[in-house]
């Protein structure tokens, strides 16, 4: 009898605790979603969920974010342990390509959707081999330059098309004495690369054509298209702050947000953050060409994308969600919640801030492509992007010139990567 | 206790088993074997291993001359053991010899606000090292830090350099920032040294006429030269296993240039990788390894050789 009673109460308990998180029909089905994004909480359940759930019934959405720094080893394990959720949030690269060749994440070349996304777009989730695409990619982040709008008034600057205007403009800054004409450091490394070679250097050698090229073995770090950028961050060095080799990039964003320095080089990242630091108006142009009229690159380098857990109890549920982050619906509920990481679908999707749509119009006139030292070419060791960060702050702080630096990384590059033209 | 065990032999006989020596040092034996020697037992295996198709294979020293013999792994290598060996010597010459200073001032009859000075020393060296590194990272920087400030006050701001953005200068600050952390171990370590010397011997070497300077580079100098030798080998483990300054104040990559990469930094990229680059838990092994052998020949050239030659004093 009491054995009852408490057996009873138990399945009372139960039931209400399951009528508490799904007031719905038993039939629902719902699906957790695995990330590292804990900081979109708030934007999937406010916006993403309820507009889902509202155009498919008996679909349940639950976000289940972990710490970034804790993501990859957790969904490992509970991947190999079967109990992940049915939607995974995809690292670019290597780390998501790993769990698609262990047969954990599903493959989504057939998904009603995918075809909105280019080439480019997809690159970070799809095999070596350009079979399987496995994620639906989600977000990516522009590289440029933001500006201080009222010192470029003041001094009576227009926006620099060309390399040329870029460093008058930097000149004159520099006369006036105002403005720190670049907010950009060398301490931290990865600014020098990111910000400056990263940023700079699709122009010079034509985006995917030369970072394929890189990929097939057709051309070599040390070819002038990859030597120039080096040359080009060197010329910085002058107009960056005073004691740049020690600025960190807090220091560079803060100099910038504090309206200390006028033109920052920069990833679309930071607009949201600058939206709220900065008082002065601010606006961003993309990597200055050569000449004018020639054709623009910018680095629109991807960084997020959404896919299916291989072992889901409900592949269809989760198909139809996929769908879904690939319509442009998601695209611009998502890139609007967040300024600064731009959906990757083809349709393009209307920014409400003007910084970001500034930075997201650079899509129609110039090419897009990814950083190039992030597919493949960095598997090896030394690693190539973490060679990139440090020699990109050696070419700046004069320790390397341009063709050492570039010398340097083709030797550590040819140490282990064989391309397909060399074999 | 040991006259009362030869008087009554006895005794010996008769005595049980005595278990509760085992029952006291299991927990230590246990919690030691458990976190120290099993993983460094693991380590030196996985040293000898490498993952060739998924698997993982014995490979015997290969790891090793890839360490030594490859170009790369071997520049990396040696350009990291000779940091380390700067950032010792660093700590040798500067931290020992005013570490020993301060605690001969401190053991100064005369001086007065005694525990203050000690605690203020001291206090660094309780700080945590993400502490130290971010106000040494503050206070040098260029833009916002106090140090060009001050030195502009006395008109030297012309010898200021954004020291640790370049690669001349960065090893060295660093190394100073270490030694300004820890400098009050072997202060507190030579202090309490001085102060067990007996008050007979300072008084029957005043009599003698040996006051001041002579007193204690003759008197008290060898009296503490053990503690010395002990501060030493401290300070060559401590600067051999070090890592978390380097990691905080110039990065995972220890630049600018890899100027700042000791052995510690270059273990954690290998074993854990940074950024793009993956972990290789045999390659990191394999210079955890080499670093357990040359603090284990460090110490070993300490005991054997150096501290027999010691002469202690009794009293």
């Amino acid at each position: 009898m009491n054995h009852l009673r408490k057996t009873l109460l138990v399945t009372t308990v139960a039931a209400i605790g399951a009528g508490f998180a799904a007031p719905a029909f038993a039939e629902d089905v719902t699906l957790t979603i695995e990330s590292w994004r804990n900081d979109d909480l708030p934007i999937w359940q406010e916006k993403l969920i309820p507009a889902f759930e509202a155009k498919n019934p008996g679909i349940k959405l639950n976000f289940a974010p972990s710490a970034p720094t804790e993501y990859d080893a957790a969904l490992g394990a509970k991947l190999d342990a079967g109990s992940a959720g049915d939607i995974i949030t995809c690292r670019p690269f290597d780390k998501s390509l790993a769990l698609f060749q262990k047969g954990q994440l599903a493959s989504l070349s057939d998904l009603p959707g995918i075809e909105g996304f280019s080439p480019v777009a997809k690159s970070a989730w799809i095999t070596d081999d350009g079979k399987d695409t496995f994620c639906v990619p989600v977000a990516a982040v522009i590289h440029g330059f933001i500006y201080n709008k009222e010192a470029f008034d003041k001094l009576g600057i227009t926006v620099p098309q060309t390399e040329d205007e870029f460093f008058a403009a930097l000149e004159k800054i520099k006369a006036d004495g105002t403005y720190i004409p670049l907010a950009m450091g060398t301490k931290d490394l990865w600014e020098a690369a990111t910000m400056g070679y990263q940023n700079i250097g699709p122009n010079y050698w034509k985006g995917e054509e030369g970072r394929l090229a890189l990929i097939a073995g057709t051309q070599k770090l040390t070819d002038p298209q990859w030597v120039e950028p080096f040359a080009t961050l060197a010329k910085w060095a002058p107009y960056m702050g005073d004691g740049f080799e020690a600025q960190t990039y807090p220091d560079s964003q803060n100099l910038f947000t504090l309206g200390r320095a006028a033109i920052y080089p920069a990833g679309s990242w930071e607009i949201s953050g600058f939206n709220t630091q900065a008082q002065f108006k601010m606006g961003a142009f993309p990597p200055p060409v050569k000449k004018a009229g020639d054709e623009c690159f910018i680095s629109d380098h991807t960084d997020l994308a959404i896919g299916m857990n291989a072992k889901t109890a409900h592949p269809e549920a989760a198909k139809k969600f996929l769908s879904w982050v690939a319509s442009p619906e998601f695209a611009d509920i998502y890139a609007n919640a967040l300024p600064g990481f731009f959906s990757l679908s083809s349709t393009p999707v209307k920014m409400q801030d003007p910084l970001a749509e500034e930075f997201v119009s650079w899509r129609e006139k110039c090419k897009p492509t990814i950083r190039s030292t992030y597919q493949i070419l960095s598997r090896g060791t030394p690693n190539l992007e973490n060679e990139t960060w440090t020699e990109s702050a050696n070419v700046i702080n004069g320790t390397d010139t341009p063709q050492v630096a570039a010398e340097k990384l083709q030797k550590g590059l040819d140490a282990w990567f064989k391309p397909a033209a060399a074999k | 206790m040991t006259t009362i065990d030869t008087t009554d032999p006895d005794a010996v006989a008769k005595r049980p088993v005595r278990w509760h020596i085992a029952v006291f040092l299991a927990p230590a034996v246990l919690i030691y074997t458990a976190v120290m020697i099993l993983p460094l037992i693991e380590t030196l295996r996985l040293s000898l291993f490498n993952v060739v198709d998924n698997q993982s294979i014995f490979v015997g020293f290969d790891n090793f001359k890839v360490l030594f013999g490859d170009d790369r792994w071997s520049v990396s290598f040696w350009n990291a053991l000779k940091n380390n060996l700067v950032f010792f010597l660093i700590h040798m010459v500067v931290q020992n010899p005013i570490g020993i200073a301060l605690a001969a001032l401190l053991s100064l009859p005369v001086l007065r606000l005694r525990g203050f000075y000690r605690t203020a020393i001291f206090l660094p060296t309780i700080l945590s090292f993400v502490i130290v590194g971010f106000i040494w990272k503050l206070i040098l920087s260029p833009i916002w830090g106090v140090a060009p400030f001050l030195m502009d006050l006395v008109w030297m701001k012309s010898f200021f350099g954004p020291w640790l953005g370049k690669p001349a200068s960065a090893l060295v600050t660093v190394s100073l920032v270490s030694v300004w952390q820890n400098i009050g171990i072997p202060m507190m370590l030579i202090y309490a040294a001085l102060l067990s010397i007996p008050d007979e011997v300072i008084e029957a070497a005043e009599c003698d006429g040996v006051t001041g300077w002579s007193q204690f580079f003759k008197i008290k100098l060898p009296l503490i030269l053990p503690t010395i030798g002990i501060v030493s080998i401290l300070t060559f483990v401590g600067n051999f296993n070090a890592f978390d300054l380097v990691y905080t104040m110039q990065g995972a990559l220890a630049g600018p240039d890899g100027s700042t990469d000791i052995l510690g930094t270059f273990l954690y990229r290998t074993f854990f990788g940074f950024q793009l680059q993956v972990g290789d838990r045999s390659m990191g092994a394999t210079i955890a390894t080499v670093m357990f052998l040359i603090i284990l020949a460090g110490v070993s050239l300490y005991l054997f050789v150096i501290q027999r030659r010691i002469r202690r004093y009794q009293f």
